[in-house]
């Protein structure tokens, strides 16, 4: 048991397709977990992060609060991977960079169709927006990046077994993409 | 005939003709965007840079010397042409997730040739209009790459003035020739060949989106160099 990988996974700004994805790779997860062992993750529920080998981030760095996971993340990981288009370059949240966030609580809250009893949350537990939503590579040093929204399953299992058997991951044609 | 030498391979060439149209014609692949066979070269994309005798430079605007030594897969090479694909996809906002062009967007099939798994240069996220006011097509400002073939189509294929490029450096832009700078009151018809020759999403044809699903398309089958050029009018 101690001798296995140690894995932690978060969605930050993300929409957990990723992490889907991920469970995509099917049967295989029982050869996963041959292997490796995940720490903090959706999978486990466990909100205390660890030291570990692999650190996977899903998602752009929307909020303060993503801030402090995504650089607790990098102190604790010794290997730190971007997981799909958010993390990489922001995506599709990264579309209300064109807008202010005054404009975004707005249309969401105030004045967006269907909205009743207009108001801004401002619940003290609620992390504040960042002005723009952020690529992870932008917040921390990252060692690898996984494309795809989301990336396939094969593309994270090519990553998995590679960086298991201690080498650098390399992806055949159909295994990168960007959408 | 005179002879090229690219990456040691001897290529027969007809003068006069530019390092791309040489490789192109004997079938050797130099990725490219602003270049397509049937236009005058434009240079702007730099995707196409080459080592030729030595000297860095654009394969389509450099014309090709007998004994010229081309070096089109050097490791260095490439490493520069990626970086110049990171700039070109953080300088706009490339969410290919929610583009239409996805899987035919040639600056993705020429990052995907390269194996680019993510630009990893500061993203500018520019704010970048929109206009919806032709009924057959659609700009999209975010994902234009300045490539100036929409320009050229409209001026050298379709008889037509409507595109140019307006503002200088990072304020570069595509301006549309019409009284009001919408499409919708230019001449472009949705039969000309401008309308179709965008290679990223920044110029779309209406009605014809998701027509082949994202996974089926030109890019996620064959690498580009196996592929071809984006296909006009194919989203």
């Amino acid at each position: 048991m101690t001798d296995k990988v140690k894995v932690a996974t978060v969605s930050l700004a993300g929409c957990f397709g990723c992490h889907m994805s991920l469970l995509d790779i099917d049967e295989r997860l029982a050869e996963l977990v041959e292997r490796v062992t995940f720490d903090r993750s959706p999978f486990t529920d466990k909100k205390i992060l660890g030291e570990c080998d692999i650190g996977i981030v899903e998602g752009g760095v929307c909020n303060a609060e993503n801030v402090e996971v995504l650089r607790e993340f990098r102190r604790r990981c010794r290997t730190l991977v971007a997981m799909g288009a958010c993390a990489i370059n922001g995506g599709v949240p990264a579309m209300r960079n064109s807008f202010s966030v005054r404009e975004c609580i707005g249309e969401s809250y105030v004045r967006g169709i269907g909205v009743e009893d207009p108001q801004v949350p401002d619940d003290p537990e609620l992390p504040l927006l960042l002005d723009q939503v952020h690529p992870v590579h932008e917040v921390v040093r990252i060692d690898y990046f996984l494309p795809g929204c989301p990336p396939p399953a094969d593309t994270i299992w090519a990553f998995f077994t590679a960086l298991l058997e201690g080498r650098d991951p390399t992806y055949s044609y159909r295994q990168i993409h960007y959408d | 005939m005179s002879v090229l030498i690219v990456d040691g391979r001897e290529i027969e060439f007809e003068p006069p003709a530019t390092i791309i149209e040489a490789c192109n014609k004997a079938g050797v692949y130099l990725p490219h965007l602003c270049w397509r066979p049937d236009f005058s070269p434009h240079g702007s994309c730099r995707v196409c840079t080459v080592r030729a005798n030595g000297r860095e430079v654009a394969a389509c605007i450099t014309a090709a010397e007998d004994g010229m030594r081309v070096e089109n897969t050097a490791d260095d090479i490439v490493e520069k042409r990626k970086t110049l694909l990171s700039m070109l996809f953080v300088e706009g906002n490339h969410v290919c997730p929610a583009c239409e062009k996805s899987g035919n967007c040639q600056l993705q099939a020429v990052a995907y040739y390269h194996g680019v798994t993510a630009p990893t240069l500061t993203y500018f996220y520019p704010p970048r209009p929109l206009d919806a006011s032709h009924p057959d097509v659609v700009i999209d400002l975010n994902r234009c790459i300045l490539c100036e073939l929409c320009v050229r189509a409209s001026r050298q294929s379709d008889g037509k003035n409507v595109f140019s490029i307006g503002g200088r450096g990072i304020d570069a832009h595509l301006v549309v020739n019409s009284e009001t700078g919408r499409l919708g009151d230019s001449e472009l018809d949705i039969d000309d060949r401008a309308a179709h020759i965008c290679p990223v999403g920044a110029i779309l044809p209406r009605r014809g989106a998701f027509q082949t699903p994202i996974g089926r398309r030109k890019y996620d089958i064959d690498p580009i160099d196996v592929a071809g050029d984006a296909s006009e009018g194919e989203t």
